[in-house]
């Protein structure tokens, strides 16, 4: 075996060495700080969520149809015409949301 | 030391398969000790490429020709430069680079997004794992860049054909583009097999998507500019298998974004939006088995070899378990909103998909009809560029005004009176633009006159959207025109720089069109101090000259060129003959004219003893209108991409939300 054959062996060994600690390094920490559990959405957090992004969603859609309005991209008559029900479906969202909290 | 590096890959290889092995029964059990050691074996794979890699590029850079792969793509005379470029110039090489980029852009990608990855998608770990295990595999077992030999005098050079700096440039961000697509695909995958489809996978993945699509599609231009310099014909697409292999994923990706936004937007086209991402993915993998297997003819001859069979099987084993996940998963992906109007934005981008998604599959059936053609009835037929040509126009068309349209329409519905309003002044400029080029003559193209026409149209849409864009922010006071102006940017990058990037798209149309359907040709035969005129260029030949050059001998015919009895210098056009690759290339001759985008080409043929030279001059009108195109898309993409505070603060306060009410 050849001094480069031997340097290239240890730097080999060198690296794995490293790698396997650093693998293994959430094992060498206790106690663990986050759990060993993995989080789950229940059916209810999962409904949660949805309502957000619903509300999220209106709300964005919202401030579009203002802008697009402004820009003449959207007519006084489609504006009118939109603006309702995407103004109740944020609201709905929100008073869903509201219920949950107060509810959960 | 091709021994560190056959080790480094080993070690890779084995931490990849233990993340795969190790992620997965974390995801299923729920096990966040074992999923956090899982990424941190991905991480350490990324640290074992990087260690395998520096191995090869020291080998490069020291020409060492005890390595198989440094004897058979450099030489002594090599350039540096282009000797380290032979990392990616081999099928070892690029496989290796191809492993290198995927780990670094896993391990950033979680790195990243660590809290998304462990508590909402901890299955992203084993499917980013299990991609990269393909690679490690071939390069292990199948094709590994340590190959020793006995070391020869000299190595056999790079092929000349990629002795360009484009060409040195051109592979790293095609990998980037390919690669950078596995992340979006991952997350999805991950999302499904989560079960958690809501809007974070997308939102964590926007910038993955939108930046490797960029670099995609600036190394697509890349690779033009090199066929144009380097392949000598004239042209810059040529609709080969291996320039269609970027192009497709590209086309689908780019219905991706716009899809994925109806989805952001109206929560719809969650099925759609997968299956795009998974064929975008599917494409990146077959493209790469088009560039690797040899399995077709192609300019790119350089890269023929014998891993097409491994790669096959991969994009088998890729799409059935996509396929699998996503009919297991179909009632997640169900819509919950309808389309509102067939006249709306997004319907838009539902009709710009089909064209994308039609272009795309008509390319693909185009590469696929030779090898299917041959196992059918024995004979490889081909479909050649007016083929493809003709689809391009077919599908590129509605595409173009669809560009134009969509901006002006409203989300959920918009009536046929404001669409018509907001559509007045681009459809005046389309038409004056159709006229003025019909009354200049420059009929003799329909084609060309629709596209500039709708060209024209969505340069009018970009310049309307902007200015009335400022002008309402402007009106809400928000400041002087200036901050009216970099508020509307700043406060919908998206948009505006997806604008900019339909700007370049534009540049590129108008130039295409100019170089396809305007260009000028002339071929003779100069003895010296003879003429030839091309357009109204005349050029004369003073004689030919011959040098040594670093790695090859160059012989060039020089020329005179004028316009219009005003001097323009010379243009040197010839051959280079390469002492070690015992190859020769054709080095054409450009001249630019950066008023007028266009170049006068020029390329010299059979040096005869007598003098006399056969030249071919091409002028090429707007030519250079497709390179700036691509700066343009860089400049817009990276505005499209730059992080939005906002918008980060928004999510992160939903999520907050959720958890803070979790633990309630």
């Amino acid at each position: 075996m050849s001094s480069g054959e031997i340097a290239a062996v240890v730097l080999a060994a060198v690296l794995a060495a490293v790698c396997v600690v650093f693998v293994a390094r959430p094992f060498l920490r206790e106690p663990f700080p986050a759990g060993d559990s993995l989080d789950d959405l229940s059916p209810a957090d999962r409904e949660r969520l949805r309502l957000a992004e619903e509300r999220d969603r209106a709300l964005a859609a919202l401030k579009e149809l203002e802008f697009d309005h402004r820009t003449g991209k959207v007519s006084d008559a489609d504006y009118r015409e939109q603006v309702g029900p995407l103004r109740q479906q944020a609201a709905e969202a929100i008073r869903a949301l509201d219920a949950g909290m107060s509810h959960g | 030391m091709p021994e560190l590096g056959r080790a480094a890959l080993v070690v890779a290889l084995g931490l990849i398969a233990y993340s795969a092995l190790a992620g997965a029964y974390a995801a299923v059990r729920g096990r966040r000790r074992l999923l956090d050691s899982a990424r941190n074996a991905l991480f350490a794979a990324f640290a074992a490429t990087t260690a395998a890699s520096v191995v090869l590029l020291v080998a490069l850079g020291t020409r060492d020709f005890s390595f198989v792969t440094v004897a058979k793509s450099t030489s002594r005379e090599l350039p540096i430069g282009y000797a380290l470029s032979a990392f990616w110039a081999t099928q070892e090489g690029s496989l290796l680079l191809w492993l290198l980029v995927l780990t670094a852009m896993a391990t950033a990608a979680l790195a990243l997004n660590r809290r998304l990855t462990s508590d909402v998608l901890p299955w992203t770990v084993p499917i980013l794992a299990g991609v990269e295990a393909f690679f490690a595999i071939v390069l292990v077992f199948v094709s590994s860049p340590f190959a020793t030999q006995p070391p020869p005098a000299d190595g056999l050079g790079l092929n000349p054909s990629l002795q360009n700096p484009y060409m040195v440039a051109h592979p790293p961000f095609l990998y980037l583009g390919f690669v950078g697509l596995t992340v979006p695909f991952a997350f999805a995958m991950a999302a499904l097999a989560s079960r958690r489809t809501d809007e974070r996978w997308i939102v964590a993945t926007r910038k993955w998507t939108l930046g490797a699509w960029a670099f995609l599609g600036f190394a697509i231009l890349l690779g033009a500019k090199w066929a144009y310099e380097e392949v000598g014909w004239g042209g810059w697409y040529a609709w080969d298998p291996v320039e269609n292999a970027a192009l497709m994923p590209w086309l689908v990706g780019t219905a991706y974004l716009h899809s994925v936004m109806v989805q952001e937007k109206k929560d719809m086209l969650r099925l759609w939006n997968v299956v795009l991402i998974t064929l975008t993915f599917s494409l990146t993998l077959f493209g790469t088995f088009l560039t690797r297997s040899g399995i077709l003819n192609s300019i790119h001859s350089f890269t023929q070899s014998s891993i097409g069979a491994w790669f096959l099987g991969f994009i088998a084993v890729v799409a059935a378990a996509s396929a699998t996940l996503i009919l297991v998963r179909l009632p997640l992906l169900r819509a919950r909103t309808k389309l509102e109007s067939l006249v709306s934005r997004e319907a838009a981008f539902l009709y710009n998909n089909l064209f994308l998604v039609a272009l795309a599959l008509t390319v693909l059936w185009g590469v696929l009809y030779p090898i299917l053609s041959e196992a059918v009835r024995g004979v490889a037929s081909t479909v050649g560029p007016p083929w493809f040509d003709f689809f391009a126009v077919v599908f590129g068309l509605p595409i173009v005004l669809l560009m134009g349209l969509g901006p002006l329409v409203a989300w959920r519905k918009a009536s046929l009176r404001s669409l018509g309003r907001s559509v007045a002044w681009p459809f005046v400029a389309a038409l004056a633009t159709g006229a003025a080029l019909l009354a200049a003559g420059a009929g003799s193209s329909p084609a060309g006159l629709v596209g500039y026409s709708f060209a024209a149209f969505v340069a009018a849409v970009i310049v309307l959207e902007f200015a009335r864009g400022t002008r309402a922010r402007h009106g809400l006071g928000d400041g002087g025109w200036i901050s009216s102006f970099a508020g509307l940017v700043g406060r919908n990058r998206r948009r505006y720089g997806g604008y900019v990037i339909h700007a370049a798209v534009v540049l590129l149309l108008v130039g295409a069109v100019g170089v396809g359907g305007f260009s000028t040709t002339r071929e003779a035969k100069l003895g010296p101090g003879d003429s030839v005129q091309v357009g109204d260029y005349t050029m004369r030949l003073l004689g030919s000259t011959q040098e040594r050059g670093a790695n090859a001998s160059e012989i060039r015919a020089q020329l005179a060129v004028s316009r219009g009895g005003d001097d323009l210098g010379t243009i040197a056009a010839g051959k280079n003959r390469y002492f070690a690759e015992q190859q020769t290339s054709n080095e054409v001759g450009i001249r630019t004219d950066w008023l007028r985008a266009e170049d006068l080409f020029v390329i010299a043929d059979q040096f005869n003893p007598d003098g006399s030279v056969f030249v071919k001059a091409i002028v090429n009108p707007l030519v250079n209108l497709i390179w700036l195109a691509g700066l343009i898309f860089v400049v817009g993409s990276l505005v499209a991409m730059w992080p939005d505070a906002r918008e980060q603060r928004r999510l992160e306060r939903r999520f907050a939300e959720q958890k803070a009410f979790a633990r309630a």
